[in-house]
């Protein structure tokens, strides 16, 4: 495989049951991503992004195919395989944040250096919350913060472990438009500075349009 | 290391942001009922038996017709416990002309190892404590004798071949006792001066007794030694021996309050299950996270395994410590209750409280916990994606095994442990199945009302296992606290009853066959209330199955003694027949036997055995016919041994009564004994104090753990409003957005409530009442079903569970939806 190609998926189907029988959301994709590329997968609601996002991210398995990720094969290792390879290699940025209630802004920051082990995780994360703009907030708890500011703490902790692959889920989808802008420009200055490959699922067109290559997904397959 | 690491950082922030309180507290609260209560349960059962002691003047003694082997005191002291030798013989005491038939008591040095003597100048006065006992060359008469006498502090009496100078009047001696050979006025002496009255002497009967006190295991050690070496003849008696009414009261009071014990951490088990539910709820999302991050399953087990148990060692040692000062102040408060020599606290209940907390998260935390790992890192997308469900056996195996574990480690006996596990297991189950088919009723009826009610009953209804989970949880525990209400009044009705106001006071015995018509006439001319008259006539058990006993072997120990026979056609009102049958018209005269219940287990006896009795030199082979239980505490005359009318009617016997009698003036008994000379009058008055001051304190220690086991009982409330308070915030909010008014939420929140109540308290009321009924006839208890007690429970229950539920959505409607939703 070519040592540039961060993120492939061949033939990948992901099927589930339902009461009127089994539905095919994910329909042979097949995928290359190269390091440091910015891809945004669009398309209407129902179209498979986000299942698509799932596998590519080693959060689900396909029913058919395979993906690999980093120079792994994700479709081959188990959950724990999947997990020790998105420590190594992966940040999420997801549309509800997902920050821990318990744990205050710096805490949630520290969260994926303290499960790899690092020691300087207090320090690394102050510095990346500062980049972020939210230094002086880093005691505060996610009830305390506004939308923008959790998101901004999720994407401080989604860069803080210098993932290869950044995976965003809607980043902008439950913020009003002036602060999805600025999530945005961050986001892109974050993914620059680290030369991280960012594969971003989107309704906003915009934001589409920032991403190197933006791939249209219709009825589970890509356009 | 790094997984330790993480667990105790996740501790502390968990900790500091309030998630883990009410966990800890269940488990605190758990740790400290047990420690507490256990320690007091053990304190004032040790207490209640001490005071029980009191009647035999020691912890146990040795009693013997022949002189007692040295040996025997060597043996007592190298374990450690404390001796006191007393020696009797009935002999005639001389005050000049004047002379009496006296109980002489020689004792030595110590006597009594429990109670104390009490002592005056006087005859008949109230008399002062001592520790003294007569000093050489000088004796105490009691009341009785002095009268009787006519002697006074300074008399010289003439006590077989010495003289002995009355120094002072024995108002009482703890070891009076209640058996009926003790009729004979009294006279204590110093052993010292046994040998000058020349009183002991081969043909003489005398009754020797090695009294010895100590601590449990040096008692046990001394049993133990003895049982083997023991001669025939001599016998080692305890607390039970000596009052079986004592020992009755003292039983109750122990298990009383170890069920109350057991109920406490029972009751925090199930806040600790609630709790341990929506801690699992409440981190579905953070383990998908920490997944989604790279974490695998082993170190989300590791985190939060280490972490419930750092958080399991907080709590017992924060538990331990208040279990500690909670019996250390109760014991303050019961002053006076306690004997100043038991032994004091030790580590154990710190070690003990630890192992609880950890099998009560072992079993209700864990399951969901190894749940918890196998929640997929897709849930941070989808959050319809769920952990798969657990396997049932993994979900209630674990808490099935920490009950019963808890349950045993109280009770201590398999049989009752298993019984109460059991029924524990029942209870929870009928909760549920009763509680699904109330919560789908509920559904049902909220098409046809108003709008605060139908939503609430819609939560029930919608939230089906949830709400099923609060009926279960809320209605085991005011099951649990219910029935110890029940358990408790009627322990203390019992108690009450057991000796009211009216119990007979005095015993009359040896009132021969030819004037026991007029006795009784001559009793109630007195103003008395003479219960049933009974004949009695002393006879041996020789053979069983017509096999000698074995009179080293401990059933030996009751049949060697000569036993009181009586023979009766009616079975009173308290004796209740537990097998066999009472005897019909047709058995009189046949060789038939009904027995005590404590004499059967003595001897391992079963109905059809044949008995041989050497009754005044005639052999008698009788069948066991009927076991009866016999309530002791009546005061009525009763026996062990009881043969049907016809059999012994020809052996030379007398009569004995009881009755209530209160003498008009010392007079009044002087009269009854000039008319009928050879009766013999026993006052136990003074016994029915001192079973009445047991009672007394019985009851307070009750009461005192009680309100243990209430307070027990709101750490589940606790858990009610922290397992509900968290799902209903994101509703409210929606709710408010909605334009729902304040007031319709509250109504809303208080109607779904207030029905979950009703369903759990009718529920568990019912089952009190069920659960009482069993448990009162395992304790020997009257269970008689109580209304006021029901409906109370009901609302109680209705009125705590709307309470929660207020608490739990007071704080989402003070709460902007903004910071909810958002």
């Amino acid at each position: 495989m070519d040592r540039d190609i961060v993120l492939k998926a061949e033939q990948v189907t992901r099927q589930v049951s339902s009461p009127d029988g089994v539905l095919t959301i994910v329909r042979n994709v097949n995928l290359e991503v190269r390091a440091r590329e910015s891809v945004a997968i669009v398309g209407p609601s129902g179209a498979g992004k986000s299942t698509l996002l799932a596998l590519l991210a080693g959060l689900d398995t396909p029913s058919s195919g395979r993906i690999w990720l980093a120079g792994e094969e994700l479709s081959a290792l188990d959950e724990d395989g999947r997990a020790r390879v998105r420590a190594a290699h992966v940040g999420f940025v997801f549309q509800s944040f997902h920050l821990v209630p318990a744990l205050t802004a710096i805490e949630n920051v520290m969260l994926p250096l303290e499960l790899r082990g690092e020691h300087n995780a207090r320090e690394r994360a102050a510095g990346m919350l500062a980049r972020v703009g939210l230094g002086a907030r880093a005691g505060h708890y996610p009830r305390q913060l506004s939308g923008g500011e959790q998101q901004r703490v999720a994407m401080a902790r989604a860069s803080v472990g210098q993932p290869s692959v950044l995976f965003a889920d809607e980043p902008t989808g439950n913020l009003d438009s002036s602060t999805g802008e600025r999530i945005i420009e961050l986001l892109f200055e974050l993914n620059v500075a680290a030369q991280t490959t960012l594969v971003l699922v989107t309704h906003d067109r915009e934001l589409a349009g920032r991403c190197g290559r933006v791939l249209t997904m219709d009825g589970g397959a890509l356009a | 290391m790094r997984m330790l690491a993480i667990a105790l950082r996740a501790l502390r922030r968990e900790w500091r942001s309030g998630e883990l309180a009410v966990l800890w507290l269940s488990l605190a609260v758990a740790v400290a009922a047990l420690t507490g209560v256990g320690f007091l349960v053990d304190r004032i059962g040790r207490a209640v038996q001490a005071q029980a002691s009191e009647i035999l003047a020691a912890d146990a003694r040795v009693e013997s017709a022949e002189q007692l082997a040295p040996e025997l005191q060597r043996q007592a002291q190298a374990l450690g416990l404390r001796t006191a030798r007393v020696a009797s013989m009935l002999s005639v005491v001389f005050n000049g002309d004047t002379s009496h038939l006296a109980d002489i008591r020689a004792v030595s040095e110590g006597y009594p190892l429990r109670g104390a003597l009490k002592i005056a100048d006087q005859p008949f006065a109230p008399g002062a404590t001592t520790r003294a006992i007569p000093r050489p060359g000088e004796c105490w008469p009691d009341s009785r004798l002095a009268a009787a006498l006519g002697a006074h502090v300074g008399s010289a009496l003439m006590v077989g071949a010495t003289s002995l100078r009355v120094s002072r009047i024995l108002i009482t001696r703890p070891d009076q006792g209640s058996a009926f050979v003790e009729f004979a006025p009294g006279l204590l002496l110093n052993d010292a001066d046994l040998a000058a009255t020349q009183l002991v002497q081969p043909a003489s009967r005398m009754e020797y007794a090695l009294l010895v006190a100590g601590d449990a295991r040096a008692l046990r050690a001394f049993h133990d030694w003895f049982e083997p070496r023991a001669r025939p003849g001599e016998r080692l008696a305890s607390v039970a021996d000596a009052s079986p009414q004592i020992g009755d009261a003292a039983r109750r009071a122990g298990q009383f309050l170890s069920l109350a014990g057991l109920v406490a951490v029972l009751l925090c088990a199930v806040a600790v299950a609630m709790t341990a539910r929506s801690y699992v709820a409440r981190h579905l999302d953070a383990v998908a996270l920490m997944k989604t991050l790279g974490a695998s399953r082993r170190l989300v087990l590791g985190i939060h395994v280490l972490q419930l148990l750092l958080l399991a060692v907080a709590a017992a040692a924060i538990g331990a410590s208040v279990g500690w000062l909670t019996q250390a102040w109760l014991l303050h408060a019961l002053a006076g209750l306690l004997r100043a020599d038991l032994p004091p606290a030790s580590g154990l209940p710190v070690v003990i409280g630890f192992i609880v907390a950890v099998a009560m998260l072992a079993g209700f935390a864990l399951p969901s916990l190894l749940q918890l790992t196998r929640v997929p890192a897709l849930r941070v997308l989808r959050r319809d994606v769920d952990a798969p469900p657990l396997r049932l056996w993994l979900a209630f195996a674990p808490a099935a095994l920490a009950v019963l574990g808890v349950i045993h480690g109280t009770l201590g006996q398999w049989q009752l442990s298993l019984w109460f596990a059991a029924g524990f297991a029942a209870a929870a189950g009928a909760l549920a199945l009763c509680g699904w088919l109330l919560v789908l009723a509920a559904g049902r009826i909220r098409r046809s009302t108003g709008v605060a009610l139908r939503h609430g009953l819609a939560n029930l209804s919608r939230r089906r296992g949830g709400s099923v989970a609060q009926i279960v949880a809320f209605g085991l525990g005011v099951m649990l606290l219910l029935v110890l209400t029940i358990l408790r009044r009627d322990l203390l009705h019992d108690w009450r009853t057991s000796l009211p106001a009216g119990a007979p006071n005095y015993f009359f015995v040896n009132i021969p066959t030819e004037q026991r018509d007029d006795f009784a006439a001559a009793l109630r001319a007195a103003g008395a209330r003479p219960e049933r008259l009974l004949p009695m006539v002393r006879g041996r058990l020789l053979t069983i199955n017509g096999a000698p006993i074995d009179k080293g072997a401990s059933r030996g120990r009751m049949a060697e003694r000569e036993q009181n026979l009586t023979w009766s056609a009616e079975l009173g009102d308290d004796n209740l027949i537990t097998a066999g049958h009472w005897w019909r018209p047709e058995d009189s005269g046949r060789p038939l036997v009904s027995i005590a219940s404590e004499f059967q287990e003595s001897l391992g006896l079963k109905l059809g055995d044949r008995l041989g009795f050497d009754v005044a030199g005639e052999h008698f082979d009788v069948t066991v016919a009927s076991f009866r239980k016999v309530k002791w505490d009546s005061f009525r005359p009763n026996f062990f041994i009881m043969f049907p009318p016809g059999l012994l009617d020809g052996t030379a016997g007398s009569y004995m009564t009881s009755a209530l009698y209160q003498p008009r003036g010392p007079g009044a008994l002087t009269e009854l004994v000039r008319r009928f000379p050879s009766v013999s009058i026993f006052n136990i008055g003074d016994l029915l104090a001192q079973v009445r001051s047991v009672i007394d304190k019985a009851v307070t220690a009750v009461q005192s753990v009680f309100a243990f086991t209430l307070l027990a009982g709101l750490t589940v409330l606790l858990a009610a409003v922290q397992a509900s308070g968290d799902e209903r915030r994101y509703e409210t909010a929606i709710m408010r957005v909605l334009g729902a008014a304040r007031a319709l939420l509250v109504r809303s929140a208080l109607v779904e409530f207030a029905a979950l109540g009703l369903l759990a308290g009718v529920l568990a009321a019912s089952g009190a009442a069920l659960g009482g009924w069993l448990l009162a006839r395992q304790l020997d208890l009257h269970y008689r079903f109580d209304a006021l007690l029901w409906f109370g429970g009901v609302l109680g229950t209705i009125g705590v569970v709307a309470l929660a539920g207020w608490l739990a959505t007071r704080p989402a409607l003070n709460q902007p939806p903004r910071t909810i939703l958002y």
